[in-house]
C-alpha cells in the first residue's frame, strides 16, 4: 500500500483534517532543510510537499520564487531534493513525502530514472504543475507501474474538465483554493464552496485543498469541506524570516527550528 | 509533408500545452474561438482591412541594389517590414489578437515584451479598439528600451517593470502567464511571438503568415521565381515562421533562421538556442532550450534585447530537426557591423534583430552566385535602438 493511502485511511477514519505543509528543499541549504522536515513531523504534519527549486515557476508567486533563488544559489538539484527524503528518513521522518517540482527538471533527469529514484528514496506521490493530464500519459503510466502517485491539480476553472482530470488519478487531488499564483492572501476564490462540492462528487479519493492558505482560521474554513489542507507560501515565509536564525550559531538555529515548529503547529485543524 | 501543428499542438514531438491546470480551459476556448472566427469572413475581413488601411501593408520588397554590389555576389531583395505602423512586423499579429480579443467579448489585454516593440504594437492597437492594455517588461529591458516605455505610456497602456529572475523578457514572459492565471476570467492574453503554449504559437505564425505571402507574390512578380534563400532574425521567431511558412512546401527555397551568439557561442553570454540548446519544456511548451544539466533554464544575453530568450518557437525547432531549415548564429559584434552596412549603402537602420539577419547575408551573399537571389526579412527599424547603438560604437562612427 502507498503510504498516502494509509495516511488518508487514518485521517477519515478520525474524521480529521490532514495538513501538508510545503518546503523549498534547500532553502536556505539541504542540512537545514532535513532539520526543518524533522520539525514539520513535531508539529502534526500529515504528509510534507518537497519543491524542487526551479529557474522559472509559473505557478508561484514571490515568497516561493525568492526561496527557489535561494536555493539555487548553491545549485541545488531535483536529484538533491529527492535524496533529501531519504536523509530525513535516517532522521526519524516517517510522514509520506510528495516531490512538487515542474516538469522540466523532471524530464532532463529522465522520466525512468526518476520514477527509479523514487521508489528508491520512498517518495510516494509527485506534483508536476505545468503538466496537465493532456500532457501526462507517459508520465502517468509510469507512475502507475512504479506505484507513485500522480497527484493532480484541480482549479476553479477547470469546470468541465474535473472528470477528465479525476479520472485517472490517485493519492487525492489537489483542489486550487484561489485563481492565481501560489502565495498568501486574504480571500480564497469566491466559488470555493461549489468548486469543492463539485469535486466531492466527481471522485472518491480524499481532497487537498491550497493555494493561499496561510491562517488557522483558514485552515479552520476549509477543513470541514476537505480531506488536507495544504500551507506552502506562509510556511517558506516563516522560514524566511527566521534565516538570519538558522544561519547563526547552534542555539540560534535551534530556536529558528522551533519557531517553524510552533508556526506549522499552529496550523493543525 | 504532414500538417502541423496536429490537433493537440503538437509540431512533431514539440509545441505542446504545458501549463498549470488554471489556464486550460482558456486555451481550450481561445482555440476553439481561434478556429471558428479564422473561418469568419467578416473577421478575416477586418484584419485585412487594419493591415491593409491602418498598417500600410502590403509592405514593399526592394530591390538592395547598392548592398547587393557591395557583397559583390547574390541578388539581394528586403521584405520592408521596417514600414508597418509602429516600425516592426509585430503589429501584424496584435492585429489579428486583438480583433480576436474583441470578437471574444474581451475588454482587458496583457503583453509580455522585450524590446518594446510588441508592447508598443499592443499598446496601439488595444488603444484604437479601446482595450485596457498592460504590458510586462523586464527591468533591465525597461532602461534599455525607455523611449518604447515612454511611447507604451503615450498610447495609454501601463508599463509594468518584472524585477523576478534575470529581469528581461523570460521573466516578462513568466509574469504574464502568472498575471493571466489570476485574471484569466476577463483577460486576453496577447503573445509576441511563435512560443508558449499552444495555440499561440500556430495562431501567431498564421497572422504572421502574411509576410511570407506577401513576399511569395512579390518575388514572382518582380523576378518571376522564387529565391534561392529567405533569411530572417529569430529570437522567439515570429517573423521568421511568418516570412519561411508560405515558402516550407517550395523544397528548392532555402530557409534560415539567424540566431544571436551575443559574446559568441563558445562563451556563456548568447542567445544561441538552436546552436547550443537542447530539447526541453519552457513557457508552455516543449521545443530546443538553453539550460543546465539539471534542467535549469540558462539567462540568454545578446544586444538585441528581442533576441535575448533562451527558448524557441517549436515550429523552428520542428523545421529544424526535419532538415527544412537551418540556424546559424551571429554575434553582437557582427550584427553592429551589418546594421552599418545596411544604413550605408542603403540608407535604412535596421533594429538590431533585423542586423542579425542582414549580418548573416554579408557572409552568405559573397558564396553565391549573380543570378542567385536571397531574401531577408527587415523585421523591424532601428529607431528604437539608437541610444544602444551610441553607447557600443561610441568614437567608432
Amino acid at each position: 500500500m502507498n503510504a498516502i493511502d494509509q495516511t488518508f485511511a487514518n485521517i477519515r477514519a478520525q474524521q480529521g483534517t490532514a495538513l501538508i505543509p510545503f518546503i523549498t528543499v534547500g532553502d536556505p541549504d539541504i542540512e537545514t532543510s532535513v532539520e526543518i522536515l524533522k520539525q514539520l513531523q513535531l508539529a502534526g504534519a500529515d504528509i510534507v510537499e518537497l519543491g524542487v527549486p526551479y529557474s522559472d515557476p509559473l505557478a508561484d508567486g514571490p515568497v516561493i520564487q525568492r526561496a527557489s533563488q535561494r536555493a539555487l544559489r548553491h545549485e541545488v538539484s531535483i536529484i538533491d531534493c529527492i535524496r533529501v527524503a531519504k536523509r530525513a528518513r535516517e532522521e526519524g521522518v516517517s510522514i509520506p513525502f510528495v516531490l512538487f517540482g515542474y516538469f522540466n527538471p523532471v524530464l532532463q533527469l529522465g522520466l525512468e530514472r526518476f520514477f527509479e529514484m523514487l521508489v528508491e528514496h520512498e517518495i510516494s506521490g509527485i506534483i508536476i504543475p505545468d503538466l496537465p493530464v493532456e500532457e501526462a500519459v507517459e508520465v502517468a503510466a509510469l507512475a502507475a507501474k512504479h506505484q507513485i502517485h500522480l497527484i493532480p491539480l484541480i482549479a476553479p476553472t477547470s469546470k468541465d474538465r474535473i472528470s477528465k482530470i479525476v479520472d485517472g488519478a490517485s493519492g487525492f487531488v489537489y483542489c486550487v483554493s484561489s485563481l492565481g499564483v501560489t502565495g498568501m492572501r486574504a480571500d480564497f476564490y469566491s466559488g470555493i464552496d461549489q468548486f469543492l462540492e463539485e469535486v466531492r462528487d466527481a471522485t472518491n479519493l480524499p481532497i487537498a485543498v491550497g493555494f493561499g492558505i496561510s491562517t488557522r482560521e483558514q485552515a479552520l474554513q476549509l477543513a470541514p469541506k476537505s480531506d488536507a489542507v495544504v500551507v506552502g507560501s506562509a510556511i517558506v515565509h516563516q522560514i524566511e524570516s527566521v534565516l538570519p536564525l538558522l544561519e547563526g550559531n547552534e542555539a540560534d538555529k535551534q530556536d529558528g527550528l522551533l519557531q517553524i515548529q510552533k508556526f506549522v503547529r499552529e496550523l493543525k485543524v | 509533408m504532414i500538417t502541423v501543428p496536429d490537433i493537440n499542438g503538437k509540431f512533431g514531438k514539440f509545441g505542446g500545452k504545458y501549463v498549470p491546470e488554471t489556464l486550460m480551459n482558456a486555451l481550450l476556448e481561445l482555440e476553439q474561438a481561434y478556429l471558428h472566427y479564422s473561418q469568419d469572413e467578416q473577421f478575416i475581413e477586418e484584419i485585412k482591412y487594419l493591415q491593409r488601411q491602418y498598417s500600410g501593408r502590403p509592405t514593399s520588397l526592394y530591390y538592395a541594389e547598392r548592398l547587393t554590389q557591395h557583397l559583390g555576389g547574390a541578388q539581394i531583395y528586403l521584405k520592408r517590414e521596417d514600414l508597418n505602423h509602429t516600425g516592426a512586423h509585430k503589429i501584424n499579429n496584435t492585429i489579428g489578437q486583438a480583433v480576436l480579443a474583441k470578437r471574444m467579448g474581451k475588454k482587458k489585454v496583457i503583453a509580455e515584451t522585450g524590446a518594446g516593440q510588441h508592447g508598443v504594437a499592443t499598446a496601439t492597437i488595444a488603444a484604437l479598439l479601446g482595450l485596457e492594455c498592460k504590458v510586462f517588461m523586464g527591468e533591465e529591458d525597461t532602461k534599455r528600451q525607455r523611449l518604447n516605455v515612454f511611447r507604451m505610456n503615450l498610447l495609454g497602456a501601463e508599463v509594468i517593470p518584472v524585477t523576478s529572475g534575470t529581469r528581461t523578457l523570460k521573466d516578462a514572459g513568466n509574469e504574464t502567464l502568472r498575471y493571466w492565471v489570476s485574471h484569466v476570467d476577463d483577460t486576453f492574453y496577447i503573445l509576441g511571438s511563435a512560443v508558449g503554449p499552444h495555440p499561440y504559437p500556430m495562431m501567431v505564425r498564421d497572422f504572421q503568415r502574411v509576410i511570407g505571402d506577401e513576399t511569395r507574390a512579390q518575388i514572382l512578380a518582380q523576378t518571376g521565381r522564387l529565391p534561392d534563400y529567405v533569411v530572417a532574425c529569430i529570437g522567439g521567431g515570429s517573423n521568421a515562421i511568418g516570412i519561411f511558412y508560405p515558402f516550407v512546401q517550395d523544397e528548392t527555397v532555402k530557409l534560415r533562421g539567424v540566431e544571436a551568439a551575443g559574446k559568441g557561442v563558445d562563451t556563456d553570454e548568447h542567445a544561441a538556442t538552436m546552436s547550443k540548446g537542447t530539447h526541453g519544456v519552457f513557457q508552455g511548451s516543449m521545443s530546443y532550450l538553453l539550460q543546465d544539466r539539471f534542467g535549469q533554464v540558462l539567462p540568454a544575453h545578446s544586444i538585441s534585447a528581442g533576441l535575448d530568450y533562451p527558448g524557441v518557437g517549436p515550429e523552428h525547432a520542428y523545421l529544424k530537426d526535419i532538415g527544412r531549415a537551418e540556424y546559424t548564429p551571429i554575434t553582437d559584434e557582427e550584427a553592429l557591423a551589418g546594421l552599418q552596412l545596411l544604413s550605408r549603402t542603403e540608407g535604412i537602420i535596421p533594429a538590431l534583430e533585423t542586423a542579425h539577419a542582414i549580418a548573416d547575408v554579408a557572409k552568405l551573399a559573397p558564396t553565391l552566385d549573380k543570378d542567385q537571389i536571397i531574401v531577408v526579412n527587415v523585421s523591424g527599424r532601428g529607431d528604437k535602438d539608437v541610444e544602444t547603438i551610441m553607447k557600443h560604437l561610441g568614437g567608432k562612427l
